[in-house]
């Protein structure tokens, strides 16, 4: 069923489009499905009944109680596993890039795609709900990239990974960069299969982000504080937000760059290089 | 609103035990959630009447287990109650905890007729 509003068609807004340099026009064209919401409650559901009933023991006739014990989300993690085997097996760093919107994402992949071009086989998938023109910006460096537009949806998950992949078909011993939603909510939720996750913010937004958004950096193994060019200008904390961040949690790496001057990337380059063992 | 992915996860999976039971509907759906688990009770509310339209669930009664997040401070070694992933030890205030319960998300039970 649709993810989106939980109508009984199939995902049909969701688009995965290879994007080269030649081909760079937008993808605008609206999917939308029309869902008429028939608004009959007359059932029990939405309320939570304040006397908890264990309905589990007794015997109801004609009626079988399944005892499933089934992680909701189990789909997803097994999908995201399949990804992580074949990321393995192929010797790809994937990267799970995820940040507000706006924290410099795509002008940090901008820039590591044409530094590190002749380095590593650098290749992207992108992650908005409308338009290709995040990928057309990673086109232009001469990155292979594949365009998820997730609709109406607001995080990227594992299957849609897994089909763009079949699209890109990444070669062995490459970089994989999966730009997320720009959202610090929703993809902290969902594996995509990930080697690891890098969380960006910059320093114009506020230094209290780890702590408003306590889920993404607990799941984050990397932290990029971009955009400290503007440090001068700006109010944001640097150490505060590190130490906000190290509350969250205690495996989180810090690197301070700026993706619009450079300072600070061959920090970044580094950390890629020890990631993928060289 | 992940909440509607997580319902049209919760759908899929009650579809697949109604299918492989043979039955009809599902009368009740049992649910454990943990504290921690990144869901907004609230949004959960809202987006369970939209997420279940015309699914095996539209009918269901839906009980929600909330378990509460307990976590072990890693200096210490003490245990307490956790309300948010950045709560530091009520013992030594330290950060470096390791959640012990309070991140799940389980479809527990179904009863299909």
């Amino acid at each position: 069923m649709c993810g989106i509003c939980g109508c009984g068609q199939p995902d049909g807004t969701i688009k995965i489009t290879k994007v080269s340099a030649e081909h760079t026009h937008g993808h605008d064209h609206d999917h939308g499905h029309g869902h008429e919401h028939h608004h009959h409650h007359a059932h029990g559901n939405g309320r939570h009944h304040a006397p908890h009933q264990h309905h589990g023991g007794s015997f109801q006739p004609g009626k079988t109680v399944l005892q499933i014990e089934q992680d909701i989300l189990g789909k997803n993690n097994l999908l995201a596993e399949h990804n992580r085997g074949f990321f393995e097996a192929k010797n790809i760093l994937a990267l799970n890039l995820v940040s507000s919107p706006g924290s410099g994402k795509t002008a940090l992949l901008e820039r590591t795609l044409t530094d590190l071009k002749n380095e590593f086989p650098c290749y992207v998938i992108e992650g908005d709900q409308q338009t290709s023109n995040d990928a057309s910006r990673i086109a232009a460096t001469g990155a292979e990239v594949v365009q998820i537009n997730t609709g109406k949806g607001c995080h990227l998950e594992a299957d849609m990974i897994n089909d763009a992949l079949k699209q890109l078909k990444p070669a062995d011993d490459s970089l994989l960069f999966i730009e997320n939603v720009g959202n610090l909510v929703c993809p902290a939720m969902f594996d995509l299969g990930e080697g690891a996750r890098v969380v960006i913010i910059s320093v114009t937004e506020g230094e209290d982000k780890p702590v408003k958004y306590p889920d993404m950096f607990h799941s984050s193994q990397l932290c990029i504080i971009n955009k400290i060019d503007l440090l001068p200008y700006v109010s944001f904390d640097v150490e505060k937000a590190k130490e906000y961040a190290r509350r969250v949690s205690h495996i989180t790496e810090f690197i301070e760059l700026s993706a619009t001057t450079g300072q600070g990337m061959e920090q970044w380059y580094e950390w890629l290089r020890k990631k993928v063992g060289r | 609103m992940h909440e509607l992915s997580i319902i049209a996860s919760i759908v899929d999976i009650a579809e697949e035990q109604v299918k492989k039971a043979s039955a009809q509907q599902v009368d009740s759906i049992e649910l454990e959630i943990g504290e921690l688990a990144g869901v907004e009770w609230a949004v959960l509310e809202f987006a369970w009447e939209v997420g279940v339209q015309r699914s095996v669930l539209e009918n269901t009664d839906r009980y929600i287990q909330r378990i509460p997040g307990k976590a072990r401070c890693v200096e210490c070694g003490s245990s307490f109650l956790m309300k948010q992933i950045f709560d530091p030890c009520p013992k030594c205030g330290s950060y470096f905890n390791e959640i012990l319960k309070g991140k799940e998300l389980r479809v527990k039970a179904l009863t299909v007729s």
